[in-house]
């Protein structure tokens, strides 16, 4: 047993001395991106290590004294912490009630659609939003939103006094899951839109044939093909879920919003980059990063459990 | 597909869909559309149509603002910088994406397992912003292209899906490259880069598109004038609303045309986005088409 074991043990070692060998060239291409990683994103999570201790400028990461949990300490026991945690979840949890059904909805309807030019233009038109950076996107909103602008005028002809929406934080939350709403239900479609036209049309004959109208195919044919990449977007949303949107949050937010408005990561931004409390930032962004690791295994791990290997990510 | 008679119902319902449809498009385009009509609005120092309320035809055209905008230096340097930042980035990102992802399409090749679970890792965990903006600065990158354009280089999502791509080029045609000697440097170069035209594309496109749009990374790393994006000085006009830049170069003009701030800052924003919706048209096809490879495959 034990001689069979290690001339196979020898076998597979000379096989990857082989393959090393005859490989050397391709090994050698991945070390540009090895060092790139290295560097760029495994460095940083070295960092994160700021979060332990007390940063002074002088003596950089390394050389600064340790300080054990005193940081989360502080963070904790911050009241205002637990505000732009809420926040977070809030403003993500109606962003995924609201915004997830709609490219899935947008997608069922654009495939019911027969002229293929109209459906390649309404396609077309509704990915443009995708394309803009939330600086010209929140640009264009203050115009919209803004006290003389359209939504307003609307207001005022529906007998209503004109709101300053974008300072308001009783709609500001609202506005915010519109307006992301706006921009990724075209682009958020076409995943959806392609799994249904993978869908084998003999399943749509065969359910007309027994008479089901396109209603009828539509919840018992399309929506039920499309559990597998339902299954595996909400997947991806939920390890989304403490990003929130600083792109669209950044620039749209201001001072008067921040109790509904402000979130982790602009939180981390004000706290770290310009007030400069370097690890006090790094704590509260080392506590998200961590609980997005824990969530987007655990989420996997049930969605395997419920629905089979297939459908999960990993 | 069996050709099914309509019915009058099913016929209702294309006329809702094709409307609701209609009322989709609208929807999308409106908001874009007042930057179009404020910025050429000339009734009243560029304000009338705006304060009308519901923004739909400027009362007067006028293409002033635009004149302006021409004689603003800053948006020029603007957009020299982005297509600065765009072209390098594009090249670098795609080429060192390819050059990670070749390797890794062969399944036997040694340690392919941990060099794939290195970079699959950094799409759940990361530094965050304080330790990448700090190792910016100890590197000496801060004020440079570089800061631009590496950190984000090779992406895990983006060699995944080149990776895949190559796993789809017959081994036959490597096989006989092989067979008359060709070592891997030279069938990756001479030959399955060539072959990989449309991936290579797709990833050139996307990686642009994001180049194009990026605003955070130059707004913390870029402190130079000069040296600032496009998106970062529309974000100073438009989010920030700071004119002072644009008012010193009404006023060294000389311009007696007073123009209101909503206007300058739909001109502004029109002056970025054209580009955009340009090219648009004809790259978005390709987009789309990327995500759905990308969806299915991976």
């Amino acid at each position: 047993m034990n001689k069979t074991a290690s001339i196979n043990g020898k076998r597979i070692q000379s096989e990857r001395v082989r393959l090393i060998k005859r490989y050397r060239v391709l090994l050698l291409m991945m070390v540009p991106a090895m060092a790139y990683y290295a560097i760029f994103h495994y460095a940083p999570m070295y960092g994160v290590l700021l979060a332990f201790k007390d940063y002074k400028l002088t003596e950089g990461i390394v050389g600064s004294p340790w300080a054990g949990l005193k940081h989360f300490e502080t963070v904790f026991s911050d009241s205002y912490f637990y505000t732009i945690l809420e926040n977070t979840l809030v403003i993500s949890l109606y962003k995924l009630v609201f915004g997830f059904p709609i490219p899935i909805m947008f997608a069922l309807l654009m495939s019911e659609i027969v002229s293929a030019k109209y459906k390649k233009l309404v396609q077309t038109v509704s990915y443009l939003p995708h394309f803009m950076s939330w600086v010209v996107l929140g640009g264009i909103f203050f115009t919209v939103f803004s006290l003389e602008g359209p939504v307003n005028s609307i207001v005022k002809l529906l007998g209503g006094d004109p709101v300053l929406f974008l300072a308001d934080d009783r709609y500001f939350r609202s506005i915010l899951v519109a307006t992301s709403i706006y921009q990724g239900f075209g682009w958020g479609s076409i995943i959806y839109f392609a799994a249904i036209t993978n869908i084998d049309p003999q399943l749509h004959e065969a359910a007309i044939m027994d008479g089901a109208g396109r209603f009828q195919r539509m919840i018992r044919i399309s929506i039920p093909m499309l559990a597998p990449v339902i299954a595996i977007m909400l997947i991806l949303s939920m390890s989304g879920i403490l990003d929130a949107g600083f792109d669209q949050i950044f620039n749209m937010y201001n001072v008067k919003v921040y109790r509904v408005a402000d979130i982790i990561d602009t939180y981390v931004y004000r706290k770290g980059l310009l007030e400069m409390n370097y690890s006090y930032a790094t704590a509260v962004g080392l506590f998200k990063s961590a609980v997005a690791l824990v969530l987007i295994v655990v989420v996997n791990q049930v969605v395997k459990r419920l629905g089979g290997r297939d459908h999960a990510l990993w | 597909m069996i050709n099914v008679k309509k019915s009058r119902g099913d016929r209702v319902v294309d006329v809702v869909l094709y409307a609701a449809m209609a009322v989709v498009m609208i929807i999308t385009v409106y908001p874009f559309w007042t930057q179009v009509v404020i910025s050429l609005d000339g009734g009243g120092a560029g304000g009338a149509a705006y304060a009308s309320g519901m923004i739909l035809w400027p009362k007067e055209l006028t293409l002033a603002s635009y004149k302006l905008a021409f004689d603003f230096a800053e948006l020029w340097t603007g957009y020299g910088n982005t297509i600065l930042r765009t072209v390098v980035g594009v090249l670098l990102a795609v080429f060192f994406t390819a050059l990670t992802s070749y390797p890794l399409a062969k399944r036997d090749l040694p340690f392919n397992g941990v060099f794939t679970g290195i970079i699959l890792f950094t799409m759940l965990f990361g530094g965050g912003l304080i330790p990448t903006y700090l190792l910016i600065k100890e590197l000496n990158m801060i004020n440079t292209l570089w800061a631009l354009v590496i950190p984000g280089m090779i992406g895990a999502f983006n060699v995944l899906i080149m990776r895949n791509f190559f796993r789809g080029i017959p081994e036959e045609i490597e096989e006989s490259a092989r067979v008359d000697g060709a070592g891997y440097a030279m069938i990756f170069f001479r030959i399955v880069l060539p072959l990989s035209k449309p991936v290579l594309a797709t990833i050139a496109l996307w990686v642009g598109v994001g180049h194009w749009n990026a605003w955070f990374d130059a707004m913390i790393y870029v402190n130079d004038p000069g040296k600032q994006v496009l998106q970062v000085i529309l974000r100073k006009i438009v989010i920030q609303n700071d004119m002072s830049d644009i008012n010193n170069v009404i006023n060294s003009i000389g311009k007696a045309t007073a123009f209101s701030g909503r206007q300058l800052q739909a001109t502004v924003i029109m002056f970025s986005i054209i580009p955009m919706l340009v090219v648009y048209p004809f790259i978005q096809k390709y987009f789309v088409k990327g995500v759905m490879i990308g969806a299915i495959k991976g």
